[in-house]
């Protein structure tokens, strides 16, 4: 044997976590079993703090979680059969957004392979089309130099997630371990990634005669680091910004020049002001069918020039007039200098006049009537951290219908990786386990878990792990009694057939003392914000039971098949009362 | 239309199955697709033809690039490259046949006019191979039947592609020099313009 001085012979399994700490991971979210377990007892070895989980799919939600509270790969790690199945549901999620996650399985060995062994499954055939790319390894000496490349795949370009799946007879044989000769090749480069000159031109041509631009902020600012270059291209050219709810925090909601979320739920004047402009800039965002509606009917005097890393995403929804493809902050970086000035505010302006009505009608602006809004409890949440000066040290994780609109609407992230949520894939049960990710990433950050009744109860076995690991993480059930978002879609559609929507909980407050988690229950508006200030300070895990309207509705919305600007308003007249079951 | 895309892949377990399941998830029809070795040890070499709407080029394209197991994809045209396909054709033929041994001498002739070739003779059957462009093939097979002749089986490779002229070195350079050293950046064919891109036409799905 080659390098046997040199090199330390190590098992598989030991050759797996030396290249993770090698990779920088120092977290990791797991559940042992079976084909795995050859792994897990060389963990103690290492320096990795590794949180049990209390179902796979926490595992994967949690890493991802982790990944975009830190930028950085979340890891996590799961058996053969039933382990590796019960993460697929989180890869699709971190999919979905772009989120880089590596996912380590462990396999029957290498010899039963294709034999429906015990808890044997194609962990690698079922996530094909979820994953960025996945690898089988059977051998001891391929692992360090196929994790190192999983690794690589998972960060660069458009992130992803990558899963590793390993026999157990390649944990349990031994290799030398050479972590510097296990790099992987250089990273390469899309070809289409060439930002043309000509394009470049073109592009700046069609910014200089706009009378209207908008630019549309998506997620690849968050991912490209391109906070700085966007603010700087919106100044330069007093170009307003909308968001995509991914894109939420990339540029601070509270700027002047923001206009707040864009799409379904998207207020009325951004979403007039797309219909209405002549450009639009999309950075880093894929014009999903929750941002553009009726694609027949989407923006239909603007131009449009799309930044993008991913050439598949270009003109697969809308047709663009300019297409650079690339690094997002890389390609602003080229565009900036040959940027016009102006200070034509105008446009701006006429946004700004639009949003009257509009203003006066919101929830926000409506005297307490003793009714207690998801609306007023998601921006009291905002509040209470602003006035203690949090809002850079918060991170809101939101669960998936409602609620996380209302989030959307009424907590102004200025801060990049301020909101976790699931957008893609709209993944219920995500919130409570991307929580502990995020924890476990920013320890030093508040974090809020902002959750529905109905998913909350998804993934609630996570309490548990918070216990174990006493993560202070607070978590605000908003409790109305209804999978919230079918209910509204049943009431707008379906003659409020309200079939299978309604939903018995148990006493959550109940179920966090369970688990030692002190919770407390809010129907009124005047105990939001000290019972938020008491979670906040506590320096545990708190849960806090917000019971609200029953039968409260997202608005604006846009129906399905509209176009963007065929929005129903918020009803005029104290619409909350009217649907609300008075005491 | 029909599409043929020339991808350059890894030669390593499971590829195959990538590229058929981008094409599935894109809910695209492959016509034909053909693997084998290339003039690169460790690439393999295929030719899909699908059938897709004009504007989904560009699409198919940068979603098999964006396999991380893809070194190359090149869309072909017919004009611009050599797109051949092998077949081979066994016929009912012999003593036993109704015409008997003057059914062999007919198929010898046909075989003639369309430059297939006779690779088996058995009692009751003739095996012809032949190459050509489907169009070509597509009309022996026709020929046959109509000259009475019963079909006992076909076996066709689907279609294989290759450049014309130019081109060829083109890609050789970019695939790096033929003693195998590998190119310091491939060079995607030709980037399209962004006016010639234009959206795709999949069924919308925007519900």
């Amino acid at each position: 044997m080659a390098n046997n001085n040199q090199h330390p012979q190590l098992t598989g399994a030991e050759i797996l976590w030396a290249t993770l700490v090698g990779e920088g991971t120092t977290t990791i979210f797991g559940y042992p079993g079976g084909a795995i377990l050859p792994i897990y007892d060389a963990l103690r070895k290492f320096p990795i703090h590794h949180v049990l989980v209390r179902h796979e799919q926490g595992a994967s939600h949690m890493a991802d979680g982790y990944a975009r509270a830190s930028g950085k790969v979340g890891v996590c790690m799961a058996t053969s059969g039933p382990g590796a199945t019960n993460l697929v549901t989180g890869i699709a999620t971190a999919m979905l957004d772009s989120i880089p996650v590596v996912c380590i399985t462990g396999q029957v060995s290498s010899k039963v392979l294709g034999s429906d062994a015990f808890q044997e499954v194609d962990i690698t055939g079922i996530t094909l089309p979820i994953t960025k790319h996945n690898y089988l390894v059977t051998r001891a000496e391929d692992i360090a130099a196929t994790v190192r490349e999983a690794f690589q795949v998972a960060r660069s370009g458009r992130p992803g997630p990558v899963l590793v799946d390993i026999t157990k007879d390649a944990q349990q044989a031994t290799a030398a371990f050479d972590f510097e000769a296990a790099a992987p090749e250089p990273h390469r480069d899309h070809p289409m990634l060439k930002a043309e000159s000509a394009a470049m031109q073109q592009a700046i041509e069609l910014i200089r005669t706009a009378k209207k631009p908008v630019i549309l902020a998506g997620h690849g600012i968050v991912e490209s680091g391109a906070r700085e270059q966007v603010i700087a291209f919106a100044e330069r050219m007093n170009i307003p910004v909308a968001s995509t709810l991914l894109g939420l925090g990339a540029f601070p909601t509270t700027h002047p020049l923001s206009l707040g979320m864009m799409g379904m739920h998207g207020e009325s004047w951004v979403n007039h002001a797309i219909q209405e402009a002549d450009l639009l800039l999309a950075f880093g965002m894929r014009f999903d069918d929750r941002v553009t509606g009726n694609l027949a009917h989407y923006a239909p005097n603007a131009k449009k020039i799309h930044i993008e890393i991913d050439p598949s995403e270009i003109n697969k929804n809308v047709k663009v007039d300019v297409a650079l493809i690339g690094d997002l902050a890389k390609t602003l970086d080229q565009l900036l200098p040959m940027l016009p000035t102006s200070q034509d505010t105008a446009w701006i302006d006429e946004i700004n006049t639009s949003k009257g009505t509009a203003a006066v009608r919101d929830i926000i602006n409506l005297p307490d009537n003793g009714h207690l809004y998801a609306a007023h409890v998601i921006n009291d949440i905002w509040r209470e951290a602003k006035a203690a000066g949090r809002l850079d040290q918060t991170i809101i994780v939101t669960d998936v219908g409602q609620h996380q609109m209302w989030e959307a609407q009424y907590y102004k992230h200025d801060a990049p990786r301020s909101l976790i949520t699931s957008g893609g894939l709209g993944t219920m049960g995500f919130a409570l386990p991307a929580a502990i990710g995020a924890k476990a990433a920013c320890p030093e950050k508040d974090v809020w878990v902002i959750a529905g009744d109905g998913g909350f109860q998804m993934t609630a076995c996570e309490l548990s792990t918070i216990a174990q690991e006493g993560y202070a993480i607070n978590i605000a059930v908003i409790n109305n009694g209804f999978l919230g978002m079918v209910r509204q879609w049943q009431e707008a559609f379906y003659d409020k057939n309200y079939a299978a929507s309604p939903i018995l909980s148990p006493d959550f407050v109940m179920l966090a003392g369970a688990h030692g988690i002190a919770g407390a229950h809010v129907s009124e508006r005047k105990n939001v914000i000290p019972t938020v200030t008491k979670a906040r300070t506590s320096g545990k895990a708190f849960l806090i039971n917000f019971q609200v309207e029953k039968e409260d509705g997202v608005y604006p919305m846009i129906a399905p098949g509209a176009a963007l600007h065929e929005m129903v308003r918020r009803p005029t007249k104290d619409p909350l009362l009217e649907t609300a079951e008075d005491k | 239309m029909l599409h043929t895309f020339v991808a350059l892949v890894s030669d390593k377990p499971g590829v195959l199955t990538r590229v058929a399941s981008l094409f599935r998830r894109l809910s695209i029809n492959i016509v034909s697709l053909t693997v084998g070795e290339s003039e690169r040890p460790d690439v393999s070499r295929m030719t899909i033809v699908c059938e897709a709407p004009e504007t989904a080029a560009h699409r198919i394209k940068a979603s098999l690039y964006k396999l991380e197991i893809t070194v190359d994809v090149d869309e072909v045209g017919r004009s611009e490259a050599v797109i051949r396909e092998l077949c081979l054709i066994k016929v009912a033929a012999g003593p036993a046949h109704p015409l008997g041994q003057h059914s062999r001498s007919q198929i010898f002739e046909l075989a003639t006019v369309f430059r297939a070739r006779v690779v088996d003779l058995a009692p009751e059957s003739i095996m012809l191979e032949m190459t050509g462009a489907a169009s070509k093939i597509e009309g022996l097979i026709q020929v046959i039947t109509e000259s009475g002749y019963t079909i006992l089986e076909v076996s066709r490779t689907g279609r294989m592609a290759m450049r014309r002229g130019h081109h060829t070195s083109r890609v050789l350079k970019a695939l790096g020099t033929p003693n195998g050293e590998k190119p310091a950046s491939p060079d995607f064919a030709t980037k399209p313009a962004t006016d010639e891109i234009v959206p795709n036409q999949f069924p919308d799905i925007h519900e």
